[in-house]
């Protein structure tokens, strides 16, 4: 069986894919895991899951181009320089 | 995609992942290309194990079983990669072991000395580290993915080696004429291990960004990083030619690529014994690998 | 410490390192990739702890560990016979190594309650390492047990683990020792004794 393994560096930081390892049980995948991912006490913490458990999402649909969920879908730049010109004052140096 | 359009996707710095489509021609360079890398990190064990046992301090002892086990990982690490790309761990030694896979030059020739130890640990990892820290750009991310992790690994290994080294060299004369002897053998190989100078844009393994480097260059950087370090202990390198020309190359002599060729071919002075080696142990275990892993297949 | 204790923790740093040494002999060949590394880090653990062993007696004698490692010569060892077996049989290894972490967690235990700080510190450390090996060679041995070659092997080897536990039943080498030795020591006997490597 395929066991997934995922580690983390140090506290504070997300868990990472690192790869995976053969093992007959989660035993042996425990063993495996922390022998490849650990023995140089390069990971605080693993997650060790076998391959099948895993739910993999990689298509993603945006048929109809959602800009609202992106910073483009927020132009501000020209209205801002309308609205300056229209109270009359100018940007300063370093405004975005 | 089609073909060319992939072709531009990598060339432009694309990455690919396990799951996308790939052109059938880059998915058998890919596997034969990390077969051979894994196939060369197992094989390469064999010359190293011998001196686990006459290593001459418990440090060393230490060290170089260390050494030696990530070599082993290393090979876990790649025939994973193999596997998920649709060849199985067991037909990659299959392949291994009849001589129909290759491995690297260098894993062929015997080790005769301590003074070998220190300067496959100098040397011949360092020859191998700029392939692989070119390795860190290949167009397949889950290859490059795991080489970030055996870079790493092997920086300690060249530390172990240096340490061996230096250590002779500032020993007794029988210590440093250990190192010039070995030296003087393993130049030779050292000098064929990044392969002829195909112009890498000849090179598939190039065009497909599969290497982001050519053969030359490996050379080129390799001697550049290490005759310096090997010229300031006061070792001599076996080759009148070598030199650093105005233009800042390096000139050597001609590497006898006749040797290489017949080497990798399966002709080397250790192929027989180390693939004979691992037959026996693997066909001994064989039992193991029925108990253990029958029921989870 | 006086010389009773010496000799103790001499008999059991000379045990890992024998151990540790035959152990290491499976790096590279082992059954399983994965298996192949998580054994050999139990090779080097049983290094370390000789190591650290001989530097505790080598404090006391006014030498270095390294020495105490090396330079004795084979009839001085220490060792039970049943770390000195070549065992390149997967059922044969597992055997030794479930037999040997039975009776070192037992010796353990004893040290730990030493009278002798240093000695019951060390122990502890080591057995905290241990722990590790014991869930190693019990997942093994799970796995291995309704294999005849495995059942017929633990036998086999069950009454020479009992020299583990008795000092008594030490001192008789196995004639794999001395080739062992002479392989071990080639390299650092070929400079004068002092020579750094």
């Amino acid at each position: 069986m395929i066991y997934e393994v995922f580690r983390q560096e140090r506290k504070g930081q997300a868990l990472q894919h690192a790869g995976s390892v053969e093992a007959a049980d989660d035993h042996f995948a425990d063993v495996y895991a922390r022998e490849q991912y650990g023995r140089r006490g390069e990971s605080t913490a693993l997650w060790v899951v076998a391959r099948d458990a895993v739910i993999e999402i990689d298509d993603f649909v945006d048929e109809l181009n959602r800009n609202y969920h992106r910073v483009d879908g927020y132009p501000l730049k020209e209205k801002l320089k309308e609205a300056r010109e229209r109270a009359g004052t100018a940007a300063a140096p370093g405004d975005r | 995609m089609n073909e060319q359009e992939f072709l531009e996707y990598v060339q432009s710095g694309g990455q690919v992942e396990t799951a996308d489509w790939m052109p059938d021609d880059y998915r058998a360079k890919l596997i034969k290309f990390i077969e051979m890398h894994g196939n060369s990190e197992l094989m390469g064990v064999l010359p190293e194990r011998e001196w686990i046992l006459r290593a001459p301090t418990l440090q060393r002892k230490l060290a170089l079983t260390a050494k030696v086990q990530d070599e082993v990982g290393h090979s876990q690490l790649i025939y994973r990669v193999v596997e998920d790309l649709g060849k199985p761990r067991e037909q990659c030694l299959d392949d291994l072991i009849s001589g129909k896979a290759k491995f690297h030059n260098v894993f062929h020739y015997p080790t005769k000395t301590w003074g070998d130890v220190g300067v496959i640990a100098w040397l011949v990892d360092a020859a191998a580290i700029i392939s692989q820290k070119a390795l860190l750009k290949c167009s397949y991310a889950p290859y490059a993915r795991i080489m970030k992790k055996i870079c790493w690994e092997e920086s300690f290994h060249i530390l172990h080696g240096r340490d061996v080294i230096l250590t002779l060299m500032n020993g007794t004369d029988d210590q440093r004429e250990l190192v010039q002897e070995s030296l003087n053998r393993w130049w030779g190989p050292l000098m064929q291990f990044h392969g002829n100078p195909i112009a890498k844009e000849e090179d598939p393994m190039y065009i497909w960004r599969i290497k982001s480097q050519g053969n030359e260059e490996a050379r080129q950087q390799f001697l550049d990083g290490y005759v310096p370090q090997i010229w300031e202990l006061g070792l001599t390198v076996p080759d009148q030619k070598l030199r650093k020309n105005d233009e800042g190359a390096w000139e050597y002599s001609e590497p006898d690529w006749d040797e290489l060729r017949h080497v990798v071919t399966g002709h080397g002075p250790k192929t027989g014994e180390r693939l004979n080696l691992r037959r026996s142990a693997r066909e001994s275990s064989a039992w193991v690998r029925k108990v253990v892993l029958a029921e989870a297949a | 410490m006086n010389e009773q204790e010496q000799q103790l923790l001499l008999e059991i740093a000379d045990d890992e390192l024998i151990l540790g040494w035959r152990d290491s002999e499976w790096t590279g060949v082992a059954p399983l990739l994965e298996e192949d590394v998580a054994f050999s880090s139990i090779a080097q653990n049983e290094i370390g702890h000789a190591r650290a062993l001989y530097e505790l007696v080598a404090r006391a004698r006014g030498t270095t560990a390294d020495e105490l490692a090396f330079d004795r010569s084979p009839d001085e060892y220490r060792c039970a016979p049943l770390v000195e077996l070549r065992l390149m049989d997967w059922a044969e290894t597992i055997a030794r190594h479930y037999l040997y972490e039975e009776a070192d967690a037992k010796r353990l235990e004893q040290l730990k309650q030493s009278d002798d700080s240093e000695i019951a510190g060390l122990a502890a450390k080591i057995d905290r390492e241990e722990a590790y090996h014991r869930i190693h060679a019990q997942m093994w041995f799970d796995r291995l047990q309704d294999e005849p070659r495995f059942a017929e092997a633990l036998e086999r080897l069950r009454p020479q683990a009992e020299a583990l536990l008795d000092s008594a039943q030490r001192g008789e080498h196995t004639a794999e020792l001395a080739d062992l030795w002479q392989e071990m020591t080639i390299v650092r006997r070929s400079q004068p004794a002092g020579t750094k490597w």
